[in-house]
């Protein structure tokens, strides 16, 4: 994986020592709140429910050993002892001081991690693929792209106060494990003509508009990304919407001048910057490119699993997944136990994983956008201690993609912006469905939890989405269906009158029974819903 | 503090500069005012013309302002651009990347706070208008890519 | 009644107005009546204060109990971590929230 330069470390350093004059400015008074609050929130800095909230990012969701085990050590030091992991791969601590900030963005630091415009109306973290590097399907690993782009959006001195925030996401496959259609920027990295370039899709995203983003250019050579972008966020910064905080994305801008007129400003813009010798040469990424060689895996490895123990037996079929490498496989580490708090992991059990992924997995770990954790180059031979290692941490749930498998996001527990509980309606429904037959028996199922408008669980990509609302000061929960944040984009529809927290509950098992009776041979619930439509499912809930 | 900064040789414009509609109005002004809305590059035919260009950033959230200076600059304006209105010294040095070389904050800026801004990043990740060599180029010395 | 509320600047901590100063318990607050936006502004100024703002809330025999859940959680801690609250050792406590 990437490693900083001396150049890397020293932008960091100076970040970190910019960011302690704001917050002292600050608490001098010389910044009021308002002046405060965008600057603060470029460093990742919320204030929420509680405390303030620490957004952490993760590039690309990949991280080392010694990385994962500093997240360990800021949880303890200057959090309660946990951390929660995001829809986009990133961190998040709930109980910082503001005295406290600047301090430890130092000590991430020190391990070449920050907390760099995860928050505020700049480019945020670059998403990729968890499985980049290890998959079988891909063309190029996208994280050398990601790193390049990373590297290219961090303090842009022109898109530092775009209209909204700006996500993008790299993948690489046809099967699209990062929700990239629904990102304000998708890229497809593909080979024509042996040339890497991108697909570029441009206006995706979800909260009150959800969109799927639209092809804009078939392929931008992988030597003049970097100006084709500088043109697409240039026509954004200067023709969004900056009237309406709800109407300010680029997806609304995409969808209100059509993706026609969108492309046709693109290329005229992209025509003069692909001039002004803005690209980085091949060379950079190349440079880049090399820190993400694939290891030296070991040959003649054994292949042999020993299931006889069938807890074991079951945690392999489901959280284990083919690697390119014989003799290897990936492991995914479920952090949905039952009982818990999704995406949530203590300070021991991030300590315990970050022991793994040095032990186990040539020092890298991974954090999926469905906030699990994965660990990418594991050998068969070691998959029984691994197991053994996480079930004494609880982080042995064999769930991965199932119902139980919930996205959920921090909801009214802590966030500022929510109207409803997310996580006491997840574990509801973790509890309704536990049973391991009746999971196994559902399957596919991935179901996805906002406690608001905002979308921060992705609801609107849920095979069952979940949209939390105030009713007259009462939590109420609206139910959607037919989802998906895969390659097959599709967004969930609104099955009608929203219900109770225990209501919605009863609606889902409805929802379920349905899918049960109506299947057709090897029809996952979404294959289901697309064959037979809303009615059957509506007739069942409502009556 | 400061209420008027300059990194230009000599002395700033003086003139009032006036609006975009009027300048492009057959006006003999030579200091024109661009608003976050409007369109920078209706002055391409007069560059030669203006000595001053303000850029007016009436909240610093609206970042128009950066992109219709990087248009004037790239476009060949060198004569002064002026950032004016809602400027903190935290965006001085976007806005020096992106071309301004002169600013009128609302509120006036503390000279040693704008010292430490300005000296405070060694490097940057990207090619701008103002010359610094991105980090890239520093790299890959020898090669020079367009 | 009317309360106000906000967080510490510093700490971030949920902080209500007990009319001396702030509190860390919704209990300890006072009717403001409609002197809310002035102690907001003075508050903030003075940096005792971030984000504060003005709520409706109820005297009951439960004592008070802002109007709507998400200050009742404010006023709580997370219904979820029962142990991170000001209550950890108050079975019930969650039941106030809702």
């Amino acid at each position: 994986m990437y490693r900083y330069d001396s150049y890397d470390q020293s932008i960091v350093d100076a970040r970190v020592e910019e960011f302690r004059d704001q917050v002292q400015r600050r608490l001098t008074g010389q910044l009021t709140e308002d002046q405060f609050k965008p600057l603060r929130l470029m460093n990742g800095l919320y204030l929420q429910l509680h405390a303030y909230m620490l957004r952490v990012a993760i590039p690309y969701g990949t991280l080392s050993g010694r990385q994962m085990r500093k997240l360990g050590e800021i949880a303890r030091k200057y959090d309660r002892g946990y951390g929660h992991f995001t829809t986009r791969q990133n961190l998040q601590y709930n109980w910082i001081k503001l005295g406290d900030a600047p301090d430890i963005l130092a000590e991430l630091a020190t391990v070449e991690m920050h907390a760099i415009q995860t928050s505020g109306n700049c480019i945020r973290n670059i998403s990729s693929d968890q499985y980049a590097g290890v998959a079988a399907d891909e063309v190029t690993d996208p994280r050398p792209w990601a790193e390049l782009l990373r590297q290219w959006s961090s303090f842009h001195p022109e898109f530092t106060y775009l209209p909204r925030k700006f996500k993008i996401a790299v993948v690489a496959s046809e099967d699209d494990r990062a929700a990239m259609r629904l990102h304000d920027i998708g890229l497809k990295l593909v080979v024509r003509d042996g040339a890497i370039g991108a697909e570029v899709y441009a206006g995706g995203g979800m909260g009150r508009t959800p969109m799927v983003a639209p092809l804009i250019r078939d392929f931008v050579a992988e030597d003049e990304i970097v100006s084709y972008l500088e043109a697409c966020l240039r026509v954004y910064n200067r023709h969004g919407r900056r009237d309406n905080k709800y109407k300010a994305r680029i997806k609304i801008l995409v969808h209100e001048i059509g993706v026609d007129e969108y492309r046709r400003q693109v290329e005229e813009e992209f025509a003069h910057m692909r001039t002004l010798g803005l690209n980085p040469p091949v060379e950079e990424l190349d440079r880049i490119r090399a820190f993400f060689a694939p290891p030296a895996y070991e040959a003649g490895l054994s292949k042999e699993i020993d299931r006889s123990d069938p807890g074991f037996a079951l945690w392999v079929d489901r959280q284990v997944a083919a690697h390119k490498a014989p003799g290897y496989a990936i492991v995914n580490i479920s952090l949905k136990p039952l009982t818990g708090i999704p995406g949530d992991a203590s300070a021991e059990q991030i300590e315990l994983v970050a022991d793994l992924a040095e032990r186990y997995s040539l020092d890298e770990l991974r954090v999926t956008h469905a906030q699990n954790l994965v660990l990418p180059h594991v050998k068969i031979a070691d998959l029984p201690a691994i197991w053994q290692a996480l079930d004494e941490a609880g982080l042995a749930e064999a769930n991965l993609d199932l119902i139980t498998d919930i996205i959920a996001c921090p909801g009214l527990d802590y966030c500022a912006l929510a109207n409803a509980r997310s996580i006491p309606l997840a574990q509801k429904i973790a509890q309704r469905f536990a049973a391991a037959e009746r999971q196994a028996e559902l399957g596919e199922l991935k179901l996805k939890i906002s406690g608001c408008i905002n979308a921060c669980g992705h609801h609107h990509a849920g095979h069952i989405g979940i949209l939390g609302v105030d009713r007259k000061g009462v939590e109420n929960f609206q139910l959607l269906l037919g989802g998906s944040g895969a390659e097959d984009a599709s967004l969930g529809q609104i099955t009608g009158p929203g219900f109770s927290e225990d209501g919605v509950v009863d609606a889902i098992e409805k929802v379920t029974d349905i899918y049960l009776a109506q299947r057709s041979e090897g029809e996952r619930f979404l294959d289901t819903y697309r064959r037979i439509g809303m009615k059957p499912f509506k007739e069942a809930i409502y009556g | 503090m400061a209420e008027f900064l300059s990194f230009r040789e000599g002395e700033a414009g003086q003139e009032p500069a006036v609006t975009v509609e009027a300048f492009t109005g057959q006006s003999n002004a030579t200091a024109v005012r661009i608003e976050p809305g409007e369109e920078p590059r209706e002055l391409l035919p007069y560059l030669d013309r203006l000595s001053v260009v303000e850029v007016n950033f009436p909240a610093y959230g609206d970042g128009r302002g950066y992109s219709a200076a990087r248009i004037l600059r790239e476009a060949g304006y060198s004569g002064e651009l002026r950032a004016v209105g809602d400027v903190l010294v935290d965006q001085i040095v976007a806005m020096r990347r992106c071309g301004f070389d002169s600013f009128r904050p609302n509120k006036p800026l503390d000279d040693a706070a704008v010292e430490r801004a300005l000296n405070r990043y060694s490097d940057v990740y990207q090619k701008a208008i103002d010359g610094r060599a991105p980090v890239w180029a520093k790299r890959h010395p020898e090669k020079i890519n367009g | 009644m009317k309360i106000l509320t906000g967080n510490d600047l510093v700490t971030g901590d949920v902080i209500w107005w007990a009319g001396d100063g702030w509190s860390r318990q919704v209990q300890d607050c006072v009717d403001v009546g409609d002197r809310g936006e002035e102690l907001v502004r003075t508050e903030e100024a003075g940096l005792r204060v971030v984000g504060a703002y003005v709520i409706d809330a109820t005297v009951g025999d439960d004592g008070i109990r802002p109007a709507h859940i998400k200050d009742r959680i404010r006023a709580l801690g997370p219904t979820v971590r029962p142990d991170l609250t000001l209550k950890p050792h108050d079975a019930d406590a969650g039941n106030w929230v809702i």
